[in-house]
């Protein structure tokens, strides 16, 4: 299992993960939360010319403080463009959008995600999530989808009781019979044992690296379908002091996602 | 085989009947009068059973809570619902059952602030009509509408669960011979957005995004504003590129300061997220739901009652504080 280690916790070291994918000067539709924050954290080390754009119609903010809504006034501090969704969605639609970083309550081999419902009656389901939002849109959309989300079984799921996003569908090919725009598809799951790709021909989840302290049984016994692992497999770099220093004072000084 | 991607999916809640549409607008009003009146007023006059409604905003950002709480207050039924990304607005009619059918892309969460276990329950008890839809697929159907054409072709939803369970058909591109979603014009009955000016006539400006407003706007049959001032026409002429509804489009008006609480109005106030945190807590059951309506709806007579009850303007004054893009004054 992860250690928590007495330098950083799981959730800085995820956030830091995920500020790695994001290269610089690209174009990405950013959520509240964990995607948000590791933006941020890119925005002040990496990838400084990283454009993030909000689904709610925001473009280009200068991001002060974690937003509690896609739309909340945080998402607005010195943006470029008062937008709609519309004028977000169909830059998205149109090619010009880079990444897009989504959570999921299920996923599976394929990086398909359910959070619209549990049980398999549509009309009167165990239990109803909120659905697609804009997740389907932008993972259909946006060049790569990442994905940042806890690691459990029941999580890592074999069969989806609802595909709300669209990862690889069924296979190689898939998204493009299905008339998903060509060329997109899910980049990476960062989850709390491990960083996740896709292999370039089966297009199932592939392990690329292991947190600090996790081995691979653990990440099978906590995963519900067969996964990959590319040999040699890595460790996921640890957090540097620097990017540790602008997390805790500057992206989230107030600890709601990272803690106390 | 049948194409499995166009097996006879969810119901289709509204017609996307253009040239029906365009009757209605032909003789819709556009005398400019004063529509200045009561939220009670606006929401008997505009507001009937079984209407198909769409809030504007963005769930908990820029709603127009006081016409949702009228329509509870006043016990209006069998409504049809966009849930175009509805949160707290979604949360008050579910807390009033007022609704019986929902096209849904977004339902039941909150964002960061979790899930409604009261909207949990009205829709896992089977009682209300579902039809699945995305935040870009249902904002292109009031677009479709917009443009007065029955729908728009989008590349999202195909080849997911979404696509099996909403009333999308499935078209191929005469040009390039692309799978495209065909996604149907909506026509909501009526539409409900809060803006931070308006005048008597129903010009209405917003500051800041404007989301799917535009579109709800031009989209709804009926459109009732509600904002934090009345100004005057002069004043909307000094800044045309805010308006998002000429007065024309506007049936009601609405002077409903801080409207939009305990939502979040951009360059206005922040959200009160105590009071929300106080709704979620109050729908552990329906007892406690009951009395938390009772005490904040049905026993207020108007949208200014419960704003005193929550604090008036002391609490007003310290959300305009917390709010990042306010004005100086």
């Amino acid at each position: 299992m992860p250690h928590e280690n007495k330098r950083n916790n799981l959730m800085e070291l995820m956030i830091c993960v995920a500020a790695h994918q994001l290269e610089d000067g690209k174009t990405a539709v950013i959520g509240t939360g964990i995607p948000l924050a590791a933006a941020m954290l890119a925005q002040k080390t990496t990838a400084p010319n990283l454009i993030v754009l909000f689904e709610a119609g925001s473009v280009a903010p200068q991001l002060i403080k974690l937003p509690i809504s896609v739309a909340d006034s945080y998402t607005q501090t010195g943006c470029l463009i008062h937008g709609s969704m519309n004028e977000i969605m169909e830059a998205c639609q149109r090619g010009i959008v880079d990444y897009t970083f989504l959570g999921c309550a299920q996923i599976d081999m394929y990086g398909n995600i359910n959070t619209s419902l549990i049980g398999t009656d549509y009309q009167k389901p165990k239990a109803r999530l909120p659905g697609s939002g804009g997740a389907n849109d932008l993972a259909s959309f946006c060049w790569r989808t990442l994905i940042i989300t806890p690691h459990d079984k029941r999580r890592f799921a074999p069969k989806l009781d609802f595909v709300t996003t669209p990862g690889y569908l069924t296979g190689p090919g898939a998204r493009e019979r299905a008339g998903l725009p060509p060329g997109t598809g899910p980049y990476k799951v960062i989850t709390t044992l491990a960083v996740i790709g896709f292999h370039p021909e089966s297009k199932r989840m592939c392990v690329e690296s292991l947190h600090p302290g996790v081995t691979k049984e653990d990440v099978r016994a906590s995963t519900g379908f067969e996964l990959l692992f590319v040999e040699p497999l890595a460790t996921t770099p640890e957090p540097t002091d620097e990017e540790l220093r602008i997390l805790r004072e500057e992206v989230d000084p107030q600890g709601l996602l990272i803690g106390k | 085989m049948s194409d499995p991607l166009n097996f006879p999916q969810e119901e289709l809640f509204s017609s996307p009947d253009v040239n029906a549409a365009r009757e209605f607008f032909k003789h819709k009003s556009r005398a400019r009068t004063n529509k200045l009146m009561s939220v009670s007023d606006a929401v008997s006059r505009f507001v009937h059973d079984g209407d198909y409604l769409a809030s504007g905003g963005f769930g908990g950002v820029r709603i127009s809570t006081a016409i949702l709480h009228e329509i509870v207050r006043q016990r209006k039924k069998k409504l049809g619902m966009s849930g175009h990304t509805a949160t707290h607005d979604f949360q008050i009619l579910a807390a009033g059952k007022c609704f019986d059918r929902c096209d849904i892309a977004y339902v039941v969460g909150l964002e960061m602030r979790g899930l409604s276990p009261n909207a949990r329950r009205m829709m896992e008890s089977g009682e209300v009509r579902v039809t699945e839809w995305s935040n870009a697929t249902l904002g292109w159907r009031y677009k479709a509408a917009v443009m007065g054409i029955p729908f728009l072709p989008a590349r999202s939803i195909l080849g997911t669960d979404v696509f099996k369970h909403s009333a999308a058909k499935e078209i191929v591109c005469p040009f390039t011979g692309q799978k495209l979603a065909a996604i149907p014009a909506l026509f909501p009955d009526v539409g409900i957005i809060h803006v931070h000016r308006a005048d008597v006539s129903g010009n209405a400006q917003i500051d800041g995004i404007s989301i799917a407003d535009y579109d709800v706007a031009r989209a709804s049959k009926r459109l009732i504003v509600t904002t934090e001032r009345i100004v005057s026409t002069d004043e909307i002429r000094r800044d045309p590129s805010k308006t998002i509804a000429p007065y024309w489009l506007t049936d009601a008006v609405c002077h409903v300061p801080y409207g939009s609480y305990p939502g979040n109005m951009p360059y206005e106030y922040y959200s009160d997220e105590a009071h929300l945190a106080e709704w979620l807590d109050a729908e552990r059951d329906q007892t406690t739901l009951d009395a938390f309506l009772n005490k904040y709806i049905f026993g207020t007579k108007d949208f200014e009652e419960y704003l005193a009850l929550k604090g008036g303007e002391k609490r007003m004054a310290e959300l305009r504080a917390l709010e990042p893009l306010r004005r100086k004054s």
